[in-house]
Formats: C-alpha cells, structure tokens, sequence
C-alpha cells in the first residue's frame, strides 16, 4: 500500500514538470521577440528592453528555466506585467467564483447524469434508451454560449427571476451568491451531465454484461438491487475516474461560462492577461489549473486504492 | 437505400445533415445574397425580415451572409485539426506503442499535455502569435494529439504480441513495414472514429476561441467572431448570435451522429453494447 502510495505521488512530478516546460517553452518557440509582443504593437524600445530585463529573457535559456522553476517551487509564480502585482496574488483572489461554478456544475451535472446513465444502460435498446443518449448527443453539440445566452433571455430578462450577470461574494449573503450562480451552473452542467451519462451508459453496459449480474438476477433479487448493490457499485470506480479525466473540460468549460456570464472568476483573469498581453499571469492560470487536474486525480487514484483492495498497480 | 437506412439510421441522418450544412457553405460565394466584409452602417441592427432573414449586425451586414461564408472557416478548421492531429498522433502512438524505449518518455509527455485544459493551451498559444486561421488550427490541434496517441498506442499494444505480427517480425519484415502495413490496418477503425469527434470538438472549440476574443482575424467571418461581435448587442440583437449559433450547434451535432454511426458501422461489436 505504501509503495503504491509512493509511487502514485512520485508519477505526478514528471507530469507537472512537462506542463511546467510546455508553458516556459511556449513563449520561447513563438515566432519574434518575447518581449516585444509582450509589450505590444504601441511599445517603445525602452519598454521592450524593461520587459526583457525584468522577465529575465536576457539569460541563457537553461539558465531562465532554472530559475523560474526554482522560484516555482518556492511558490514564486512571478509579478503581472500589467499591474505589477504577484500572480498568486492575482489567482487567489479572482480564485472564490470559478471554484463555486466547478463545484455546483459538478454536482448538478453528476446528479443527474449518474441516474440517467444507469436507466439507459439497465434498458438499452429501448426507446428510454434512445431518447435519454439522442438528448446527450443534442447537448454536448451545444454550444455552451449559446445555452447560456439563451437561458438569460428566458429566465433573467424576459421572466424576471433571477439576476442576467456578475457575481456576489458568498460573503455578500447566501441568497445573491446563488442567484448568480444557478444559471451558469445548469448552462455548463447540461453540457457536462450529457458526456458524464454518455460515459457512465457505456460503464454499465460493460458491467451488466459480467457473469455475477446474471447470477444475481437468477437467484431471484430484485432488479433494483442487482442495479444498485451489484453493477452500480462495480461501475463506481470507472465512472468516477472518468469524471476526474472529465476535469479538464469542465476547467475549459468554466473559462467560457464566466465570459458568458461576466463572472470575475480565473476565466475572465485569463481573458483579461490575454488581451493585455499579461503572460506571466497566464503561465501561471494554466500551471494551477494543470496542477489542480493532477491533484484531483492522483486523489481519486488514492482513494480507491483505499476502498477497492483490487487495486495495485 | 432502403436497408442502409434502416442499418445506419445515424450515418443517414448525420451524413444528410452535414451535407446540407457543407454545400450551404461552400456555395456561399453564389447563394450569399450579400457582401460577407462590406459595412453599411444604414442598416444596422436590423431585425429579420424579407430583405434579411437573418437580421443584419452592428455594423449592417447581413447576417445569414456571414454566416454561410463563416461556415466554410469552421469546415476548414474541422477538417485540418482532424487531418493534422490523427497523423501526428497516429505516427507518435505506432512508435511509443512499438518501441518500448520510447514509451515512458512519450506517453510522460502525453500526460503532461493533457493535463493541461486544452482551451487554456489554445488561448495561450494565441496570445502570443498574430490571429491567422493557421495558428487558430495548431492552436487546436495540439491539445487533440495526445487523445490520438493513448487511442493508437494501446492498440498497438495490443496486437503487437499477436502470431501474425511475430511471424512479419521472424520473416524479417522492416519494422516500418510492420507497423504501417500489419498494425496499422488494425487500428483504422478507432483512429476514424476519434478524427470524426475531433472534427466535432474543433468546430465547437473555434467558436469558443472566437467568442472569447482570440480566435481568426475579424477579417475573415469564422462562426466564432461573428458570435463573438454579436454578443456585446446581445440584448438589442439576439439573432446576430442565435442564428450562427444554431448553425454551429447543428454541425456539431451532425458530426457527433455520424461519428456515432461510423462506429456501429465499422465496429459492429461495440454497436451491440452501445
């Protein structure tokens, strides 16, 4: 158990190091001079060659590297080019509504897709079936923007209920905080829901195939419990890793949902550093957020080992 | 006809759908009843009517006009992220699944990259080139690569130690013989299937990037700029975003259920689960 621990936690680190080196080389490998299209088209030379000294893109390359890694891992993820503030400043404070939306999305989307992933495997080939996974693929082609628009000229402006954009801080009071929330979550939870079910059909079918299903029902239990207590219970470990790989496009996913609902969060931190040509604030979105779909998943590996003795690499 | 249809009910209806979608596009130069670029501030904003069934946007161009010409952008898109990522990755996943030397490195890398949110990659990648349709599809196809790779490499390890591979290996086969001609064939199947999906998700993640202000040069009408100009008037001209949104949304979808299809048709083992 240990030794699997060990190793698990170990495999992590060249993963977050090739992330860590895909953003450092990025800008390198991008056609022109660093610090001039950080600087922008208005730039004078004297900006550029600030810009230069003070990202260190004077160095030698390797040496560049190895410092900022070095500052990386000691929690250093630089200062903004635009506002002279620091980066983990920056994230952690923009940090509170993505984290909000993620969750509420998540747990929306996995309330209602488990069930309905369960019902179209345990009938497959009938028309529950066929209807439940023809509304998955009709919502995962969707465009998120255009789910989200469509949901605030309904819901916001025509009927009136609840708020069309911005956030309120948790603090602000519980009521505003999940007024703002309830439509971007069920906007992105739709699309998120619909490949959760699509995944866990696919699981149970796998599962309902196995011998010990059919023992189960031959020995006379009713199909509810063989659903629940036997194949739900086999298709747990599956589904919820495939919900960790998931986290990913749930991360993109946030990133256009706060566009779409002016919501302060790291999507719109993003957008804001893209156009301000701000890159250290964007190497350091993508490196958090890779950071925290590897957490998550080295977690959802660690747990299971925990509960599932079958599993030891 | 008659038997294909009720077959591959989803080939039919995907395939359809597309098709309509693809010649509505391509014959945009003919049938567009506009100029796709030119302004005429006159007639700004202007719901649908006879003269525009679509309405017009806010600087007085027509809508459905744009957005046949921005069909043909995302169509390239589509076909070039599917094309490019399917041979990159096909070409990695045969050697890191063949040569066990190169496995660990690559497949360390792969994970790497896809530990990234491949719209995070994109935007980044854009923020720092000139917006052109070129960088917009390496921007896209990158973050699809190693999806390809995982698909190919664990079909080739799977059929790698099988006799018919053995027997190429002891007749003195060239490796690349070997792959391209004995595996290979083997892993065509899921490699069509992954490209019609990638093919979906690129058209879908072009107007994401469009919308979120880093997407083809506003220039060139892509579904995604023209959603993205539209929605700052939102509220005063919903249909300059519904109307090319509806499009998008359609040809997603009508590659997703030809995707689907595919898969039953080429694969008819997995159709009987699915």
């Amino acid at each position: 158990m240990l030794g699997f621990l060990i190793r698990r936690v170990l495999m992590t680190i060249p993963v977050m190091l090739v992330v860590a080196i895909v953003v450092f080389l990025l800008l390198h490998l991008s056609p022109g001079d660093p610090a001039a299209i950080i600087a922008g088209d208005n730039a004078t030379t004297e900006d550029i060659a600030r810009i230069r000294t003070s990202l260190g893109l004077d160095k030698p390359l390797l040496t560049q590297f190895g410092l900022w890694i070095f500052a990386l891992l000691q929690g250093d993820f630089g200062v903004s080019v635009f506002n002279k503030v620091s980066v983990w400043v920056l994230i952690t404070q923009r940090m509170e509504p993505t984290i909000a939306l993620a969750l509420v999305t998540m747990s929306f989307a996995v309330l209602i897709a488990v069930p309905i992933g369960v019902l179209a495997a345990w009938k497959a080939g009938t028309w529950v079936d066929h209807v439940t996974m023809g509304i998955a693929v009709l919502a995962f082609s969707a465009p998120v923007f255009l789910i989200g628009y469509g949901l605030v000229y309904e819901f916001a402006r025509t009927l009136r209920w609840l708020p069309v954009q911005g956030y309120t801080p948790y603090a602000q009071g519980f009521t505003g905080f999940w007024q703002h929330l309830v439509l971007p979550a069920i906007t992105l939870g739709l699309v998120f829901a619909a490949l959760l079910a699509r995944m866990t059909r696919s699981t149970m079918l796998d599962v309902l195939n196995e011998d010990y299903i059919r023992t189960a029902r031959a020995k006379g239990l009713a199909p509810a419990a063989v659903l629940v207590r036997h194949a739900l219970k086999n298709a747990a470990v599956p589904i919820v890793t495939t919900i960790g790989l998931g986290i990913a496009l749930l991360i993109g996913g946030v990133v256009v949902t706060e566009s779409v609902f002016a919501i302060p969060g790291i999507g719109r931190l993003t957008i804001e550093a893209v156009t301000q040509r701000d890159y250290p604030v964007i190497q350091g979105v993508i490196l958090i957020a890779s950071c925290v779909y590897v957490l998550i998943n080295l977690g959802i590996d660690v747990a299971y080992a925990f509960l599932d003795p079958r599993i030891r690499y | 006809m008659k038997t294909i249809l009720r077959r591959y009910p989803r080939v039919v209806l995907g395939g359809t759908l597309l098709t309509i979608l693809v010649a509505l596009s391509l014959l945009a130069p003919w049938i567009a009843p506009y100029d796709p670029i030119k302004l005429n501030v006159a007639q700004r904003l202007r719901p649908p009517s006879a003269l525009h069934w679509f309405g017009t946007d806010a600087y007085g161009r027509d809508v459905l006009t744009r957005t046949l010409w921005g069909g043909q952008i995302s169509l390239l898109i589509a076909v070039s992220v599917a094309c490019l990522s399917t041979v990159i990755g096909t070409l990695v996943g045969l050697v890191a699944g063949y040569f066990r030397a190169m496995d660990t490195v690559v497949m360390r890398i792969m994970d790497g990259l896809m530990a990234i949110p491949g719209i995070l990659l994109a935007v980044a990648m854009l923020s720092l080139s000139k917006a052109s349709v070129q960088t917009v599809i390496l921007a896209i196809t990158i973050p699809e690569i190693p999806r390809v790779v995982r698909l190919v490499r664990a079909v080739v390890l799977s059929i790698r130690e099988q006799t018919f591979v053995q027997g190429a290996v002891s007749a003195g086969t060239r490796t690349w013989a070997i792959l391209l001609k004995h595996i290979l064939p083997n892993a065509l199947t899921p490699i069509i299937v992954q490209a019609t999906y990638i093919a979906a998700s690129a058209v879908l993640i072009e107007a994401y990037l469009g919308f979120l202000g880093v997407g083809t040069p506003p220039e060139v009408p892509s579904w995604g700029n023209i959603i993205a100009e539209g929605r700052n008037f939102i509220m005063l001209a919903i249909w300059s975003v519904l109307f090319p949104g509806l499009f998008l949304g359609t040809m997603v979808l009508s590659i997703n259920i030809l995707g689907d299809g595919v898969r039953d048709m080429l694969d008819p083992r997995i159709a009987k689960r699915l």
